[in-house]
Order: structure tokens, then sequence, then C-alpha cells
């Protein structure tokens, strides 16, 4: 029950209480206490405008125009509840059904609601209104008809869910009759969402039922519910506009009760669709700020594609802003191919993004120096900057299914790039399309550009997704974690075309991985990523026999080969990945350092670079590298 | 069925020429839309047979002579065997004969088209006004509020959309016809003499629908706008204009369409309330009279005309999601 107490103290929960007890009290209570004042007739003061007396004016008869509709309420409501019961009852006897009957006959019934469904409710109304005859019961079964078919698609669909469950087809195969596993199994579990539709639809009955009435086709007199007031006011608008609006508005008002009743059971039983998003992350400001650098920049040389300094990348967070990304300095040269791994969360794929400038305008990012061939990319977003981007820098992400537009052809998502950064016309553009696509090794490229991505397969998707980047002159290749979401089969022509991609006309390649073994065979250089920070950076070449921080040394142990004993368990790195959002003052990977001592809890080690290049921020990194090796099997033994 | 051999080699990906998809979905599609046809005619024809009692002396009243009942009931034809009737019906409805009115004596099909045009006219300006302001609307709203910007633009517009979408359209013409008519005198309030009494018909009818529409929209751009196509587009590094409309759009409007359907088809049924409002002289105040007077063949033709309406609805919603979303051609219905 704690819930609904939760839920009735929400905004909307309060309103909707609020709103749906006075309906709901008026209808009790009205009839009883104005139901004399509603039936006066004054002759004195017919069609008479609002007064002191008469707050909503008077109708052709003198009756109080506002004691009238404080009375409609009881019939409103009443008629509104009974064409709802209706629906229910129709709607969970033709839902139901197929799950009755068997599939050939519920074949039937499925066709039949679902062409029922797909007319107006009005149209079913009027369509029974006139089978059932001018009156309130008529319309009360019109309404209530009118609305089963919605209702009997929702049934269908939860009864569907259900039954597929493994419980309910345990208790058919028990031999448990249908129509008892309905009423044990298959009800209970539906009535929740059953119950939210139900009220949403009481609100729509009232709505339905005004409009009925106010047709005409409603309530008679000497009835009267809201709609058929609103039909006798709208004819006296001009002598006296009250006697309509009083009505319509209880109508708007009680409609908009059982809404937002529904609204608040349906967020309280957490049923999906009607709940509204959780609330937003706080903005942060946007765009990019330079930051000082500590450190005396090297010597740039003309080779330099990528050069990056003290990229932070602040987000916001649930509880204010979260930096994932602390202070990453790296650089690449023409033809070099840098890996970048780590465990998810450690900063890399924002990384890649952030030095892309894709990383969002939610993502405050600054750099001491970044630079793309040469041009700070720290400086406004220009038209000069999205060109060079645009033909110079090639992205490739993860999935390659969803990272193609499924509404436009896969030659003109490639051609699209080129003709807005080279002028190319439309034939020139889709032509170096289709050579792209051949350069990429997509089999008849012509009529491949032609379809649509959902028509490509994963590995094929990958490739034109490469083709893409390939349509300027790239002098740096992207790629995160390109190879992740593919099969083992089709992984290495991936990688391959990567490799050719490099080789052939010298262009630089960034390739994030969590996969060390991936990177190994592609990469000459890794820069192993924990925690938001670089903490070691060496040549592809030295990871099994040079690699200095524990850390780096783990990820290699983790990686199975040729002599691992497939008896024995692989080796994990115990604990968890450090939360961004609470680091500790230390080195971040203490926690789960076998070497870890009293000073790596405190002091931070900063990462220091060797003679020969080789990067490396831990304080045990000139320690034994034997007792780390030897420690580290040991240590990440059981999972 | 014919259309399941088509599909399965739809199905098989890779090798299919592209006018395929095409012909399974026409197919799949026109089979829909003769089986829903045929659903309704039978149900307008059944509808007379389904009235309690007898239909032709509850339309005279109970003092009319026994002779008088007896020579409508052989006019109606409804002294035949009921197959018969069914298949005077169809051959009715092929060659354009639909009955005679049994109060105005006029030929039913006369009486539509005197009163088809103002109602699909009101109808017409109604879709077209809903959908040009909902689209832009959603989409600049939706790219406004997108993840973690214009929180209070979010709020103002929820809250407007869901209050201008719950007002049923009848209560709304009602509060125009106050405020324009009564009120300012600016614009006529009954009647379909000259443009500007479109106006506020077309209001009441639009309003509703386009606040539920943008509202979809919008929810569906927010969306959309995080999709990792979009993000291409961006690496594509063109420009904003570019990724939102010619990226981010296509696929919001894919999302929104099945709802936009339901809506803009409720539409035709809503143009009934309306026009009782306005006292427009199109065919929803033809049907609400003749269902008071008992006049079942105008009733019959009026819901076969209205179902007709929405049938063609939804088919072209249906055509709209096959050309902008490639996919629905091979998705089974």
């Amino acid at each position: 029950m704690g819930r609904w107490s939760t839920a009735a103290r929400t905004p909307l929960g309060l309103t909707a209480a609020v709103l749906a007890g006075s309906v709901l009290g008026l209808a009790v209570l009205a009839p009883v206490v104005w139901g004399t004042s509603a039936d006066a007739v004054d002759t004195g003061s017919i069609l008479s405008p609002p007064s002191g007396e008469h707050w909503a004016g008077t109708d052709n008869l003198g009756r109080d125009i506002l004691a009238r509709t404080l009375v409609a309420t009881r019939l409103s409501v009443l008629l509104a509840l009974a064409a709802t019961a209706i629906a229910v009852l129709a709607g969970l006897v033709l839902g139901t059904a197929p799950f009755l009957l068997g599939r050939r006959l519920g074949r039937v019934v499925t066709a039949a609601v679902n062409i029922a469904v797909a007319f107006p409710g009005l149209l079913l109304a009027l369509f029974f209104a006139t089978i059932f005859g001018v009156g309130a019961t008529g319309a009360v079964f019109a309404i209530g008809l009118a609305g089963a078919p919605a209702f009997a698609r929702l049934t269908q669909t939860l009864v569907a869910g259900v039954a597929a469950r493994d419980y309910v087809a345990a208790a058919r195969v028990a031999g448990v009759g249908r129509l008892r596993v309905l009423l044990r199994h298959v009800l209970p579990n539906i009535s929740e969402p059953l119950v939210v539709n139900a009220t949403v639809g009481t609100g729509a009955a009232l709505l339905s039922f005004a409009g009925l009435s106010f047709l005409g086709l409603g309530v008679q007199q000497p009835g009267y519910d809201w709609g058929r007031l609103l039909y006798d006011g709208i004819g006296a608008i001009y002598v006296n506009p009250a006697a309509a609006l009083t009505p319509g508005a209880a109508v708007l008002v009680a409609g908009l009760a059982f809404n937002l009743v529904g609204e608040t059971v349906a967020k309280a039983l957490g049923v999906g669709g009607v709940a509204r998003r959780p609330g937003r992350a706080p903005r942060a400001v946007p765009g990019l700020a330079p930051v000082a650098a500590d450190e005396a920049p090297r010597a740039v040389g003309d080779d330099l594609v990528l050069d990056v300094r003290d990229l932070e990348v602040t987000v916001p967070g649930a509880r204010g802003p979260v930096r994932p990304v602390r202070g990453v300095t790296f650089s690449v040269r023409r033809g070099e191919a840098l890996g970048v791994v780590g465990e998810s969360g450690s900063g890399k794929s924002l990384t890649a993004l952030a030095v892309s400038r894709l990383a969002g305008d939610l993502a405050r990012v600054e750099a001491g120096r970044l630079t793309l061939l040469g041009t700070d990319l720290t400086e406004a977003d220009g038209r000069a900057h999205r060109r060079l981007l645009g033909t110079s820098l090639a992205m490739v992400f993860q999935d390659p299914t969803t990272s193609f537009n499924p509404t436009r052809r896969v030659g003109a998502q490639l051609a699209e790039g080129a003709r807005h950064h080279q002028g190319l016309g439309r034939a020139e553009a889709l032509a170096r399309a289709v050579d792209r696509l051949g350069a990429v090794r997509i089999p008849e490229p012509e009529r491949r550009a032609r379809q649509y991505p959902h028509e490509f397969s994963g590995g094929m998707r990958q490739r034109a997704m490469i083709g893409m980047g390939l349509m300027g002159s790239p002098s740096l290749v992207v790629a995160d974690e390109p190879t992740t979401a593919l099969d083992v089969t089709v992984q290495q022509q991936v990688l391959d075309l990567l490799a050719d991609v490099r080789a052939a006309d010298d262009v630089a390649l960034v390739l994030i991985s969590h996969d060390v073994a991936v990177v190994r065979s592609v990469c000459d250089r890794v820069v192993v990523m924990y925690a938001g920070r670089i903490v070691e950076d060496l040549p592809a070449a030295s990871l099994d026999d040079d690699a200095r921080h524990p850390y780096t040394r783990a990820l290699v142990a983790a990686v199975p080969d040729m002599d691992t004993d497939l008896e024995a368990a692989l080796p994990v790195i115990p604990g968890t990945p450090a939360d961004p959002g609470a680091l500790p003052p230390g080195c971040a990977y203490a926690p789960r350092c076998p070497l870890a001592s009293a000073r790596c809890v405190e002091e931070d080690p900063s990462l220091v670079s060797d003679d020969t290049g080789h990067r490396v921020a831990c304080w045990h990194a000139d320690g034994p590298a034997e007792a780390a090796t030897t420690a580290a099997p040991g240590e990440v033994g059981v999972p | 069925m014919a259309s399941t051999g088509l599909l399965a080699r739809a199905g098989s990906r890779d090798m299919l020429p592209a006018a395929r998809p095409w012909a399974g979905f026409a197919v799949r599609r026109l089979g829909r839309l003769l089986v829903s046809l045929w659903v309704l005619v039978t149900a307008s024809f059944l509808m007379i047979h389904l009235i309690p009692g007898d239909p032709v002396r509850a339309a005279l009243g109970p003092t009319a002579p026994t002779e008088l009942v007896e020579a409508k009931r052989r006019a109606l034809g409804l002294d035949e065997p009921l197959p018969v009737q069914y298949a005077d019906f169809l051959r009715g409805l092929v060659t354009g004969d639909l009955g005679t009115s049994l109060v105005s004596q006029l030929p039913v099909s006369q009486v539509v088209a005197q009163r088809l045009p103002a109602t699909l006219v009101l109808a017409g300006l109604a879709f077209v006004l809903a959908v040009t302001v909902a689209v832009p609307l959603g989409v600049a709203v939706g790219v406004l509020t997108r993840r973690g910007h214009g929180r209070r633009t979010e709020l103002a517009f929820t809250t407007t959309s869901v209050v201008l979408g719950t007002i049923p359209d009848f209560l709304f013409g009602v509060a125009l016809v106050y405020v324009f008519g009564v009120g300012l005198g600016w614009l006529p309030v009954a009647g379909a003499s000259g443009a500007s009494a479109y106006v506020l018909p077309v209001l009441a009818l639009a309003v509703g629908p386009a606040a539920v529409l943008s509202r979809i929209i919008r929810v569906e751009m927010v969306g959309v706008v995080e999709a990792d196509y979009v993000r291409t587009a961006r690496a594509k590094r063109l420009p904003d204009r570019t990724v939102y409309l010619g990226h981010a759009l296509p696929n919001a409007l894919t999302a929104s369409l099945t709802l936009a359907g339901i809506i803009l088809s409720s539409m035709v049924a809503g143009t009934v309330l309306v026009e009782n409002v306005f006292a427009w002289p199109g065919l929803g105040s033809t049907i609400v009279q003749s269902i008071v007077s008992k006049d079942y063949p105008m009733v019959q033709a009026v819901v076969l005309v209205y179902g007709l309406g929405v049938l063609v609805v939804n088919t072209l919603v249906d055509v709209a999601l096959a050309l902008l979303d490639p996919r629905s051609l091979i998705r089974e219905a």
C-alpha cells in the first residue's frame, strides 16, 4: 500500500485524487442537495443570464443551470461506468477468446478485432446507436460495445504475453483446463494494466457519452446528463452562454479527473507507456575550453596527425558532474596504429568521441591541446573545421546495425558527406560511393549502393561504414570497438580491412577495444586506460614481457592463448572497475591491485616516461616485475 | 495465400530485386483492405436486420396503417430471403444505387453526393492543418528539449498539449463559438457560407489531434536524436539542419505514423460532432437526423461512406510508412 500513498503525494496524484473525489462526491450528494432546485420551474426568469440568484443562469423553463449541472453528475458518471463495464466485459470475452478457443477459431476472432479496432470509436458508437435506438440505454450499449475492440486488443496482447510464460505452459502440460488456466494464472497477472486502461476508458466513455447526448442520441428529456444540458444550452448560446459552458466545463473536469487517476494508477503500478521518463541530468556548459597544460609541449613533428594534451571530459551525473576522462595525453603519427584498451567504463570510448568532437553537447570537453593535422580543434566550430573533420577523420562505430540510418539507401548515406564537403554533384558523389564500396570489398557495389542497410549483413555493414570514412581522404581512422558487435567469423575481415586502409595510404588508426588480443594483432602502440586516465603507454610488442603496470599485466594474463591450460579457470581481474563518480584519493586501481601499498592508497602516481617513450603511472613500475607477474595469476585466479 | 510466397522470398535477404518487396506489400495491403471493406459492407447491410423488432414499423411509427408498412417492407426488399437481399445490396453498391430515404423519399445516393463535399472539405482542411502544425512543432520542440535541454520548455509544451488534447472537439467547438462568435463576433458560427465560415469548424476539429500528434512526434524526436545513426550523421559533420531533418525526422515520423493513423482516422468520425456544433451542411448532420428519424437506408449509406473514409486514411498511412521506412515492406503486418 506504500506505493499508493507515495503516488497520492505527487502533484499529479494529488490533483487526480482531489478531482476524482469531488466528481464522485458530487455524484452521490448533488441529487440529494440540489435535486429540488434543479427541477424548480421559475417562469419569471426564463433563459436569464447568470445572476446572484442563478450563478449560471436558467434554461427555457427557468430552471437553475448550475443546480442541473451538479445534479447531472450522478447520471453522467453512472452511464460512463455502465458503458465501461460493458466495454471491459465484451473486451475480456473477445480478448481471451483466442486463448480459450485454440489456434484456428482464435485467429478469426483476432482478425475481427483487428478490423474493428481500425474504425474510430465514435463511428462504432453511431452504428450501435442505430441498432439499439435513441436513448440512454441504447447509448450505454453503443458506447460500451464501441469501446470493446480496443479493450479486446489490449487483453489479447497481454494474454499472449503471459501465455508464453513457463508457468502457464507447465499448468497446461499438467492437464489443467484452458478456462481454469485463464482464471487462475493468466488473468491475475494481467489485471494491473487492465485496471489502468479501464480507468482511462471510463474517462473516454464519459466524454463519448457527452458527445452522444450532445448529438441528441443519448439521454432524452426529461432525464438529463451533461451532454443533454450542453445540447439544450448550445441552442441558447447567444442568450445565455453559461447554459452551454457550465455543463461543458463539468464534462472536461470529470474527463480529466478519470484520465489523471488512470495515469496515477499507472505510475503507482509501474505500468509502462503512460509514465514519463525519470528526471533529467543537470545541464553542463557545452563546448571546449582550454585548460592550462602542466607539461611543456613535446616537439611537434610534421607527421603528427593527432595531438592530445590533458584531455578532460566532464558529464552531468545523477549527483553532480562526473569526470570520466581525467587528463589524457597522447599523440598519433602518420601511419601509426594506436590501440586504446581498458574495461568498460575506463573512459576509452568517451576519449575517442571527445577527440573526434562527437561527445555531444552535454559533455564538457577541455584540453590543453587538441589538434588534428596541426589544426586546433578547441577553437569555434566553423565551416573549415567541419570540412577538415568531415574529410580527414573517419569514424567507425561499434554497432553497424544501428549506426546506419534505416530509412535511407546505403549509397546515399555514403555520398552525403562528399556532396556536402567536397562539393560533388549527386551523380559524382554516388559514383564515388560505389567505388568506395568496391574498395572495401563489397561485391556488386552498384546494386548494393541502391539497397537499404537492413539488406546488408552485419560484416558488410561495418565494411560499408569504413567505406563511408574513405569517401574523403582520411588521415586518421577512429574505430570504437569496430568488431565487438560482429560474428567472430567476420571480425578478422574487418580488422584486415582496417589494416589495409592504414597501409595503403599511410593512414593513422586509433583502435578502441576491450580486447587485448585484437589490439595486439593490429596496433604498433597500446595505451591502457583505467578510470579515465592513461596508466600505461607501451609498444604492442612489449605487452607480453615488458608491461610494467599491474593492470596491464592482468589484462594480458586474462587473454587465453595456445598455451593456456584448458582445464584451469581463466584468470579474471578481481573486483569491479572504478566508479568515476567516487574515485579514491590515491591510485584508482589500488583497491584491486595485488601490489598496492600505503602510498598507492594515498597518492595518485603520475604518468612518467622513460627514454624509450614507454610511459607508466605506477609506484611499483620500477619494482620487482617478477613479483607482480607471479602475484597476479594467484590473485586473479578465481572469478 | 499468395502473399505468403512473396513474403518468404522477400524474407530471404541479400538477393532480392528492388521491386519485389513492393509487390509483396501491395498484395498484402490490398488483401487487408478488401477484407476490411467486405466486413464494412456486410456490417452496414446487417445493421437493419440487427434492429430489434420491425425496423419499418419503428420508422413509420405505431400509428401507421399495416398496409403502408407492408408496402414499405416490399419496397425495401425486406420480404425477400436474406441472401437475396444481400445480393441486391451488393449489386446496388456497385451500380451506385443506395436505396431511397424513408423520410425524404429522395435517392440516398443523391443526398450523399450533395452533402459529402462539405464534409470532405472540412475533414481535408483539418487534416492538412493538423499535420502541417504538428510535424514542425513536434520536431522543433523535440530538438529544443532533447536530452538534458529545455526542461521548462518541455513542461510547458507537455502541459499545454495534454490539456488541448484532452478537450473533446465538440467542447472545443462550443468554446470557439462562445469566444469568437458570441463574445468577439468576428467569425460566423453556423453554416458553410464563405471562407471565414471554415475557420472555426476546421480549428475545432484540428487542434486536439494536432496537440496529440505534436506530442507524439516530440517524444519520438527526443528518442531518435540519441540514435547511433544520428551520431553517424554528426560524424559526417553535416549541418544541424541536415542531421535533424534529413536523418532524425524520417525516423521520428516512421515511429509516429501508426499512432498518427489512429488519430487521423478518428478525425473522420470527429466531423460528426463538429458539424453538429456549427450546423455544417455535411454528412455529419445527416447521419444524426437519420438516426433520430430511423431513416435506416440513409444511416446505412453514411456509415459506409465514413467507414470508407477511415479505410482510405489507414491505407494511405501504411503507404506513407512504407515509403518512409523500407523495412516495413518486409515486416509481417
